[in-house]
Formats: structure tokens, sequence, C-alpha cells
């Protein structure tokens, strides 16, 4: 099934060549997986930045002013926007792009629009792939912005260098700042709608919270920004630059880029070893059997799952 | 690993009329019916919507047009899908075309146009009917 001379065209830029992989890539058709193997050593070169935040923060709006700047010094953009699919009809309205209309004909500028198809954590499972064939193509930075997101979806910051975490004033007292999860994965903190009431009250409740952590702890930036303005937007770039320059100058980078690597690993090993057994208890009529037996209590469903993943580990 | 395609659909509204009620009810009962929806928003040149058919790899566009523009901004968009390299797409259209128009329209090309009253069910079924052989096929 592979598509003959695609990696060639994805590697010469080719715009409809490379958004059909990615289709394929999305919709999970074996034989796009090759080609993407076939592209990762040309990859690398691109500088991944992720912005996440609440749903309505203005992460999209943000995330146009961002391409704006990079196109601005030269660079080619590439986007992939996430919104979530509906868990009634599998279906998804994907209006990312309507924020971002003003590069729409920049042909330096790639914006793909991915919906999450069930998968948790604040970005699609084929996001990582999408990034790849982006890279592949010569994108100098890659934006992803995630689902409008709560507390816990946190997956960006394992997909980018620079992960910017968008919030707006007046979402809670102080004790939300010191709670766990989304806040602590930001290497950028943008306080947006700062021309709201409120706004320096979340830069202090924001600080507080980073004062309280251990030392040695790394350096956060916060920001004020009414986006929409386009207010704040040279010091968000400013402060991704800064970013990005820490994490080359120091072991950091390298450390960021095993830590990826092996989260990615970690990730596709979970994913096809529970593809493949999953695959394997519905082949055949082991799965009704098995099933009847620990209903009637003939086997216990932990002997029931380790005899699963024997036979998984014995047929590769 | 399954397989299965997942149809994508461009919603746009070319030209410049500003009533995008139609094109949203649509957007939303073609996603309640499991599609992918990519909605532009209103306002988009032929050449915007050519260029985010290509990026988002969708299989299906469909444009809404209540402007009277009907006959120029259909074969603009068409020549900017083709310049982009995707002249094989399938095209559809909302909104209010007269019956003169329509026949003119499908002869150059549009594969179907749903003008007011029809139910958001029977354009669910031309895609199933039309556009899901070609994905899965």
């Amino acid at each position: 099934m592979v598509a003959v001379g695609r990696v060639e065209d994805v590697l010469a830029g080719t715009v409809v060549r490379a958004a059909r992989l990615m289709r394929d890539l999305d919709d999970q058709i074996p034989g796009a997986l090759e080609e993407l193997k076939a592209l990762y050593p040309h990859t690398g070169g691109a500088f991944i930045v992720g912005v996440t935040g609440n749903p309505g923060s203005g992460k999209s709006t943000i995330v146009d002013c961002l391409i704006a700047q990079y196109r601005e010094a030269g660079l080619r953009v590439g986007v992939v926007a996430i919104d979530p699919s509906s868990p009634y009809s599998g279906g998804a309205i994907l209006g990312d792009r309507i924020r971002m209309q003003r590069h729409a004909t920049d042909d330096s500028v790639f914006i793909r629009s991915l919906a999450t198809r069930g998968h948790l954590g604040g970005l699609s499972r084929s996001t990582q792939d999408i990034i790849t064939v982006m890279d592949a193509m010569g994108h100098d930075v890659i934006i992803v912005e995630t689902v409008g997101v709560g507390q816990d979806e946190v997956d960006v910051v394992s997909t980018a260098h620079t992960s910017v975490v968008v919030v707006v004033p007046g979402l809670g007292d102080e004790i939300q700042a010191i709670k766990a999860g989304i806040l602590e994965i930001a290497d950028i903190l943008v306080v947006n709608k700062a021309d709201r009431d409120g706004a320096d009250r979340t830069v202090a409740d924001l600080s507080m919270m980073l004062d309280l952590r251990a030392k040695g702890a790394k350096t956060v930036r916060i920001l004020k920004a009414v986006a929409i303005k386009e207010g704040g937007m040279v010091e968000l770039v400013e402060a991704v630059d800064l970013h990005r320059r820490e994490l080359d100058s120091e072991t950091e980078g390298r450390r960021r880029g095993l830590e990826r690597a092996e989260t990615r690993l970690k990730d596709l090993v979970r994913t096809l070893a529970l593809e493949r057994a999953l695959a394997l208890l519905e082949s055949g009529d082991g799965l009704s059997a098995l099933v009847e037996r620990i209903a009637e209590r003939e086997i216990d469903p932990y002997s029931a799952a380790e005899q699963v993943l024997a036979e998984l580990m014995g047929n590769p | 690993m399954s397989t299965k395609r997942k149809i994508r659909i461009l919603v746009a509204k070319p030209g410049l009329d500003g009533h995008d009620r139609g094109a949203k009810v649509v957007a939303r009962a073609l996603a309640d019916a499991g599609y992918e929806v990519i909605y532009t928003g209103l306002h988009q040149t032929p050449d915007m919507i050519a260029a985010a058919a290509v990026q988002e790899a969708v299989d299906l566009v469909g444009l809404s047009i209540m402007s009277g523009a009907h006959m120029t901004l259909f074969p603009a968009v068409q020549k900017a899908l083709e310049k982009r390299g995707v002249s094989d797409l399938p095209i559809f259209g909302g909104g209010i075309v007269p019956e003169e128009d329509k026949a003119a329209l499908l002869e150059g090309g549009v594969d179907a146009l749903f003008t007011p009253g029809t139910t958001t069910t029977e354009i669910i079924d031309w895609i199933e009917a039309n556009v899901r052989p070609k994905v899965e096929g």
C-alpha cells in the first residue's frame, strides 16, 4: 500500500502528497507507517512549540500571532491544531483555522486540523506522526495547539520543545494555582485577556506558585498578553527564543530529547502491544471461552490476562 | 490495526455575504453524522478554500452561497482546487441557487446542490451513497 515515490515527494515539500500521507497516518493505514519510518532520519530540524490551556483561553488567537511573527522572520511554519471528537457520534467540528485565516494562502504555512478520535491527553494519537511529516517537509517551527484542556491533559510536554500554557484571569483562588498538572508543564505561562480585571492578581498567584517550588526547579516565565490585539506577542516569541537558547546551551536540550524519545517509545510499545493483544483475543473463539470461564469463576481475570499475554509474547 | 477511513469535509463560505447560520447547521449535522468537519468561517476567497482543502486532505468540499454569486464562485473554487493539484475533489453546494442555474452548475462539475428545504438527512444520504464508496475504495 505504499504510495509510489511519496517519501521523496514529502521530502521535496509537495503539499498535496504530504497532506495525503498525514491523512493515511491519521486513518492508521498500515502502508503509511512504512513511509513514516523512511521519513524519520530526515527529521529533527524543526523546533516544536506546544500551546495548551483551557477552552476559550485564546490558544488559536495566540497561535495565529505566533505564525505571523515567525513568518516575518522568514521561517516556514507548520501548525497542528487539535479539537475534540464527539464521544457520541465520533464526528468533530474542527474550527481552529478560523482564527488563522490571514495565513490561509501563505505557501510557507501548513495548517492541519486533527480530531482526538477518542485519544486522551490533549492530543490525537496521530499528532506525533503528523509532526514528523511536517518536520520532514522542512518546516522550521511547528506549533501544536492542544484541545482545550482541564488540569490533567499534559501530553504536549513530551511532544514540544517549549510548552506554552495559556490561562485567563479569574479562574479561581490561589489554591488552583498550586495544584499539580497543567501548570507544572509550562515553560512559559501566558496570562491572556490581561485587559480584564484580575490579571495582576493571576500573575501574582502564578508567581507565588512558582516560588513554592523546590530549589533548582526549571525557569518558568510569566507573561501578560492581549492576543486579540496582538499585545504581548513579541514578548512571547522572545520568551520562546530564550527558552530555546537555554535548551541549546545546556545539557537540558539533550536530556529533554532523550526524555521525549523514551516517552514516544513507551507510548508506541503500549499501543502496539495493546492492539496485538486485543487482536489475538478477538481472533477465533478464545475470547468468549475465556470470558465465560471468568464469569463462571473457573479462572480469575488476572490469570486469564496473564495467559493472553503469555500467548502474545510467544507469537510476536 | 483498524483501517476504517473517517470522512473529512471542508465547509466554507466563499464571498461577501455574512449569513453563516445555514453553513453552521450543516456543519453540525455532518459532525453529528460522524464526519470530521473543518469549518473555516466567513468571507473565504476561492484560493483560501482550495488551500485549506489541500492541507486538510478532505474528501469533500461544501460551499454555502447566499449572495447570488454562485455562477462565479463555484467555478472559481473548482479552478483554485485544480491549480493546487486536486481537480478530482467532489464539491457540493448549499444556499440559494435558482433552478435554471442549478443545471448549469451540475453540468459544470458541481456534484450536488442542496437548496432551501433540503433536510440534513438528505445531504448525509448523498454523502454515504456518493462519497463513502470512493473514500473506502
